[in-house]
């Protein structure tokens, strides 16, 4: 560092750590990040307040480690890789972003040890590398697959997300939503968008009155003097201008040198509009959905009609609502033979706390579904859906990939036990690496029994213990207990994608930063 | 200095200002030179290599990058110093000429200067320094040309190939999918290869990224990515031999670029004027559909109505096509690019085996992969990745392997690797500078030990002891007469290179000594040093 400086051979400002300087930085770093979201860890994990900057100084209370990292601003280079690794997590499977940042962590504390003693970070790499792979193969070979029984399937999935909601607000109404994520996942029948799960939020109520409905729901209002609620609808689902039927073609205007023309033009424009209106009727429909402004005119007129008129589905609206009407965007309305119109069972206007909503019941594609969020206030609902949207992802990945391990700690230990196997059989430093790396396997289940306040060094012995006395040990942390329990009889269940990704994301993460022995930081761009 | 006076006596200055300047001249000058040139050498030196380590550069927006290309860390760091910026720049053209090699470069660069500095202090003058270099370089890259061996593939056994590119990626951050990434690269040049002529055009192959997913979800599209979705969500997703319009014009009504008013006075010329804008649609669309195309792909946006329309009638349709995306896709699908409706004929439309709309994950995104042109001769290697660092380090790590690949397929002589070239180099430098009398010998012996610095930074980055590993190998070469013995990096038991597949084209280890030397000569004939301080 002093040398460059001297020479002047980086800009002014700009600063060079180099080798164990660097090194340190790093270390330093990536663990403050991971010991900052260490407390969210497990079903005893503490929340956060997450108070933005911008204006309103808004609030957030989560315990979502993707969300917690995605919000504080980092500095540190180091620390910034581990915050992108939670985002991958978050991105490719939806939940384990405090798992894989705590994980890394925990190599990084170990490799920083090792380091110490004079073993070459290249060396630890390798060992990791190693034992990584030991490590995947021992997680594949003890996952288990029920996918070809409907009903035991059913149960699994409804233990990963008892699982995965334990750790978050819904703790309470786990089994509620869990039924309720399990449902919703089930109906897209393997399809893996979730896009076609709606949630929406209304504050009032309590958490355990949300429910998920099988139709589709609307947060609109349906014009006023129109009927509210239809059997078997006919549904026209469009993108059209239905303010003013503005003429496109360029340079066009309108001058006119008395009254009375104005008043006949006015009368073409609303006969365009009468005109249009009864086109769309034509269509024999019921209802009709726009996405755009429906003005008082337009309005009336189907009132009069007796159709439904919805105005100003936003876009994502209008596309999943043809989707799930099965009809098609029409912009244009001269060929109603061909158009292919939407159908549901009842369309109705109901009431959720103060709010009304329109309701879509019996649709023609039955995947999509939506799920009602109640709860006493936006910090929680907000909380509720981060927490749902990460079962749901979860439970989505175990859908494409019906591969099950036990939860609490237990992979951790199995894979701790086989690597310091491959330890003892290794020659040379980096049978050191692989020891460190059992080490930072065990210490997840150990933070785990930490948040819960429990003597995590006894009970992590005890599981150690039991897994070395019977080679298929099921003992996983019971934090309810506060002791090593059957994750089995308990029922925690979590996907093996997730550890997986988790086990890897973690060790690439930590090889990264290791890789790195100078840190080069340019000098801030100068801001007007 | 700064100070001169005319004819007739008045002093007028040539330097103004000069105690805002610092100056350094003379052997000062070439020392603090050198002393700029060999920290940056030095902060690339521990990247070399299989066992490289990385580097972490934080951009001024605070971005991070981290990667262990020479090149890619030189541009990053922002270097002010000017002889620093001279080291950036061999950095970078090794890069636009090889593509590989680029921190190999900068080391020996580094190294050559390191040993001019103590013949400096022998009291040599800077210049025959520099002209015993040019004389080691010649005979070093003589015995290049007599170490090296060929290297044999075919387009049909590309396995050495993949071997080769394998041993490039290794080092990356995709080691851990070095295979079918190696494959990707290898299938992508010889896809665009003229392997009669020896040639390949790195321009055809785009390397597109897109942030998500993982990496083992890159793979090679033999066509044309664009980042766009179908106008309409409901048209096919998927479409199979279709004949494809390419246009210019918008699907909107028409815009003369004349200033001009329609004026409209009445009723009946109100409902003509809507008329009109009504079959203005229907005929857009209708001859499109008359032309015979089936998909159509347009530079412009479409009214809401036209979009429908094209919906209705089955005409699967891409709005805001990018100029240069369109070039491509005419050159692909042998389209032509048609500015009018009315030109629109059935001769001058192209062809696509498929066109598929792929979407990603979790996220919304969409994009466009077109395949089965006939013109093919464009592909994409289209990247995957968690995130954006990833993403770059990935697509860099593919460009070197692709520049490897491309450098064989242009000229197959190769030397081995693990400084097993360098160790030979300099003991044919030795044993030539014995012969040479006066000033020069001691430049070549400089040159020679310069050489070897890059197994030494290998060795050292390996974990393994520099100069005891160095010595052995050394020792074994002489003894051998064997120069494929080198430093064994990946700790595989063996120092024959030729086993462990570690190898490098010729012309890049040539241009590797070139460059450097060039360089080197060029710090050393700057004598005098003239900057503005810093601003205050």
């Amino acid at each position: 560092m002093a040398l460059s400086q001297q020479s002047g051979i980086l800009q002014q400002g700009a600063s060079e750590e180099r080798g164990e300087n660097a090194r340190m930085a790093s270390f330093v770093g990536a663990v403050a990040v991971a010991d900052l979201v260490k407390s969210t860890l497990g079903p005893k994990g503490m929340d956060k307040i997450l108070q933005s900057m911008g204006r309103g100084q808004e609030v957030t209370i989560t315990n979502d480690g993707a969300t917690i990292l995605k919000s504080i601003y980092v500095d540190n280079p180091a620390a910034k890789v581990l915050v992108d690794i939670s985002k991958v997590q978050d991105d490719e499977v939806g939940d384990g972003t405090t798992s894989v940042v705590v994980f890394a962590g925990e190599l990084l504390r170990e490799a920083e040890l090792l380091v110490n003693q004079k073993v070459h970070p290249m060396t630890i790499i390798a060992g990791y590398r190693e034992a990584c792979d030991c490590a995947r193969s021992v997680l594949e070979s003890i996952s288990f697959n029920n996918q070809s029984d409907p009903a035991l399937f059913r149960a699994d999935l409804l233990n990963i997300a008892k699982t995965t909601l334990s750790s978050k607000i819904l703790t309470v109404d786990k089994e509620h939503f869990a039924n309720l994520a399990v449902d919703a996942i089930l109906r897209l029948k393997g399809n893996g968008n979730l896009e076609a799960i709606h949630i929406i939020k209304k504050t009032g109520g309590t958490l355990q009155e949300s429910f998920l409905d099988e139709g589709f729901i609307l947060d609109k209002k349906i014009g006023v003097g129109q009927p509210k609620r239809i059997e078997d609808a006919r549904i026209l689902v469009a993108n059209t201008p239905m303010d003013t039927d503005k003429i496109k073609i360029y340079g066009a205007r309108v001058r006119v040198d008395s009254m009375a023309k104005v008043a006949d033009i006015e009368a073409a424009e609303k006969e365009k509009m009468r005109e249009k209106v009864r086109k769309i009727i034509d269509h024999g429909i019921n209802c009709f959905i726009n996405r755009q402004l429906i003005y008082n005119l337009p309005e009336e007129m189907f009132a009069d009609a007796g159709v439904m008129a919805i105005e100003h589905a936003d876009f994502d609206g209008i596309e999943r609502l043809a989707l799930v009407l099965g009809g098609e965007i029409v912009s244009t309305f001269d060929n109603p033979d061909t158009v292919k119109l939407g159908h549901c069972k009842l369309i109705e206007e109901i009431m959720i706390g103060e709010d009304r909503l329109i309701h879509f019941s019996g649709v023609a594609l039955g995947e999509a579904c939506t799920i009602v969020l109640r709860g006493a206030s936006t910090h929680i609902l907000d909380e509720a859906e981060r927490s749902l949207h990460d079962a749901l992802c979860v439970l989505k990945e175990t859908v494409a990939d019906a591969r099950v391990v036990f939860g609490g700690g237990w992979p951790e230990i199995r894979m701790a036990k086989a690597v310091e196997e491959l330890a003892s059989r290794t020659p040379g430093k980096k049978a050191l690496a692989m020891e460190a790396f059992a080490r930072a396997l065990r210490a997840l289940p150990a933070t785990i029994c930490d948040n819960a306040g429990l003597d995590s060094a006894e009970i992590v012995a005890n599981l150690k213990a039991a897994h070395g006395a019977e080679a298929d040990s099921r003992m996983g942390v019971d934090v309810v207990r506060g002791e090593a329990g059957d994750m089995a009889v308990l029922g925690i269940y979590e996907s093996f994608r997730v550890r997986q990704q988790v086990l890897l994301s973690g060790t690439e993460a930590a090889e990264i930063i290791l890789r790195v022995d100078d840190i080069i930081k340019c000098a801030p761009r100068k801001r007007g | 200095m700064s100070l001169a006076f005319d004819e007739y006596g008045r002093p007028f200055i040539i330097l103004r200002e000069q105690e805002r300047k610092s100056r350094v001249k003379g052997i000062e000058a070439v020392k603090a030179s050198i002393m700029a040139a060999k920290t940056v050498a030095r902060t690339l030196r521990s990247s070399l290599g299989p066992k490289g380590m990385d580097k972490m550069l934080q951009s001024p927006d605070g971005d991070v990058t981290i990667t262990n290309d020479g090149a890619t860390i030189l541009e990053m760091m922002e270097v002010e110093n000017q002889i620093g910026k001279l080291m950036v720049e061999l950095s970078k053209s090794q890069d636009h000429e090889i593509g590989d090699g680029t921190t190999g470069v900068v080391v020996l660069a580094g190294a050559l200067l390191e040993h001019a500095e103590s013949l400096l202090d022998m009291g040599m003058h800077p210049l025959r320094i520099a002209e015993g270099y040019e004389l080691a370089c010649k005979v070093a890259t003589e015995n290049l040309d007599n170490i090296k061996t060929r290297f044999e593939f075919s387009r049909e056994d590309i396995e050495p190939l993949v071997k080769t590119c394998m041993t490039t990626l290794s080092s990356k951050v995709v080691g851990r999918l070095k295979r079918p990434m190696a494959e990707i690269c290898v299938k992508a040049v010889l896809a665009v290869a003229d392997l009669e002529r020896r040639d390949v055009n790195l321009d055809l192959i785009k390397v597109e990224g897109k942030v998500g997913g993982k990496m083992e979800d890159t793979r090679l599209v033999e066509g044309i990515v664009i980042d766009k979705e179908f106008s309409h969500p409901q048209m096919p997703k998927e479409l199979r031999d279709v004949k494809v319009a390419i246009l210019t014009c918008p699907f909107e009504p028409p815009k003369p670029k004349t200033k001009h008013k329609v004026d409209i006075d009445t009723v009946e010329k109100f409902e003509a004027l809507r008329e009109a804008e009504r079959t203005y649609f229907t005929d857009m669309v209708q001859r499109c559909k008359d032309s015979g195309a089936q998909l159509v792909i347009c530079q412009w946006g479409f009214d809401d109505e036209a979009n429908h329309l094209l919906m209705h009638q089955n005409l699967p349709a891409v709005r805001w096509v990018g100029g240069v995306e369109i070039e491509l896709l005419a050159m692909a699908t042998g389209a032509r690019i048609v500015p009018r409706f009315q030109e629109l004929t059935a001769d001058k439309l192209g062809f696509a085996g498929s066109v598929k709309e792929l979407g990603f994950g979790t996220t919304k995104d969409k994009m466009l992969v077109i395949e089965g042109c006939p013109n093919l001769k464009a592909v994409t290697i289209f990247v995957r990745g968690g995130n954006r660092m990833v993403l770059d380090e990935i697509k860099r790590s593919l460009h070197d392997a692709i520049c490897v690949a491309r450098n064989l397929v242009r000229d197959n002589a190769i030397v081995y690797g693990g400084g097993a070239a360098e160790i030979s180099c300099a003991l044919a430098v030795e044993e030539a500078a014995d012969k040479v009398t006066g000033v020069e010998h001691y430049a070549m012996r400089a040159f020679s030990d310069a050489l070897q610095a890059v197994p030494l930074a290998l060795a050292e980055n390996s974990g393994l002891p520099p100069i005891e590993s160095l010595t052995a190998v050394k020792k074994r070469q002489l003894q051998e007469s064997n120069p494929y013995l080198g430093i064994d990096c990946n700790d595989t038991g063996t120092n024959d290179m030729r086993e462990q597949n570690v190898f490098e084209t010729v012309i890049g280890k040539k241009q590797q000594l070139f460059l450097a030397t060039q360089v080197c000569k060029m710090i050393l004939k700057i004598d005098d040093v003239i900057k503005p301080s810093d601003f205050e």
